[in-house]
């Protein structure tokens, strides 16, 4: 596989559940961490850990705003998981698809059988 | 985190191992059940269009194995076995699943959980895929965005190996 089995990418920074709330929190815009802290119901270490491990795969960002540490969503680095899961469910939808059509006819010859008694 | 693309089946990361695929069918679960548990049933859909079945051999009890081959128009071979675990005829069906296209692949393989619900004679279809280990969820979803060789093989083998 291209990609080495590291802590850094986007998947695995995903694969928390505290890790998506945070996304979650930033994605209705710009936070403080204080802000986040509130929202995510974590102690403040804990949520700036996780914030490190999102801006390594560069999924966060942050600014400096006078005093304050602005963090936002960086939607871009999460594309490879919007791209694969895109993919993937596409492949499973042309599948469904024709399963559709497989169903509909079981049905129909149910419906003709029953017909017949 | 749920991306859903244009059409109904939808496709969740759950965790760092596991899959979630959903879709809801026009038909109760018995059909369903049947479609998806009958060779020549099987055979019909689980290509989608993306090449020809060559081998759908399933044998229905707990213990039993499955495998399914499909040769695409290149002529890429693509097979999956497994075993079935636990058989609720209509409502679940657990099996373990392989993908032969990889190194090792017995020690990669997955466990698929199939849940069918049936409300007000339509079916709610529940896939979840759950491997053993992150490293190989991960190879599961790079199998379908490797962004190496761009030639039609290349190209080919990604969209086959994706529908696993």
């Amino acid at each position: 596989m291209a990609r080495a089995a590291t802590t850094a990418d986007a998947f695995n920074a995903v694969a928390e559940p505290r890790r998506r709330q945070i996304l979650d929190a930033l994605a209705g815009g710009e936070l403080p961490v204080n802000d986040l802290v509130q929202r995510v119901g974590l102690a403040q270490p804990q949520v700036s850990k996780h914030l490190r491990v999102l801006r390594e795969v560069h999924a966060v960002e942050v600014r400096d705003d006078g005093r304050r540490r602005l963090y936002r969503l960086n939607g871009e680095a999460l594309k490879p998981i919007h791209d694969w899961v895109a993919q993937y469910e596409r492949s499973w939808s042309e599948r469904f698809d024709r399963l559709d059509t497989v169903l509909d006819e079981l049905k129909q010859k149910e419906e003709g059988d029953d017909g017949d008694r | 985190m749920t991306v859903t693309a244009s059409r109904s089946a939808k496709v969740t990361l759950q965790g760092d191992r596991q899959i979630l695929i959903t879709r809801e069918f026009d038909a109760p679960k018995e059909l369903v059940y049947r479609a998806w548990t009958e060779p020549e049933l099987v055979r019909r859909w689980w290509t989608a269009n993306r090449g020809e079945m060559t081998t759908c051999d399933i044998d229905l009890r707990v213990g039993g194995s499955w495998r399914y081959v499909m040769v695409t128009p290149a002529g890429l071979e693509v097979g999956f076995h497994g075993e079935y675990r636990e058989i609720v005829p209509g409502e679940r069906l657990v099996t373990t699943e392989v993908y032969e296209g990889i190194p090792d692949a017995e020690t990669h393989a997955a466990l698929d959980t199939l849940t069918l619900t049936e409300s007000d004679g339509r079916t709610t279809l529940t896939i979840l895929v759950e491997h053993p280990t992150q490293e190989g969820r991960d190879a599961h979803v790079n199998s379908g965005m490797e962004d190496g060789l761009q030639d039609a093989l290349d190209l080919l083998e990604q969209a086959v190996t994706a529908l696993h």
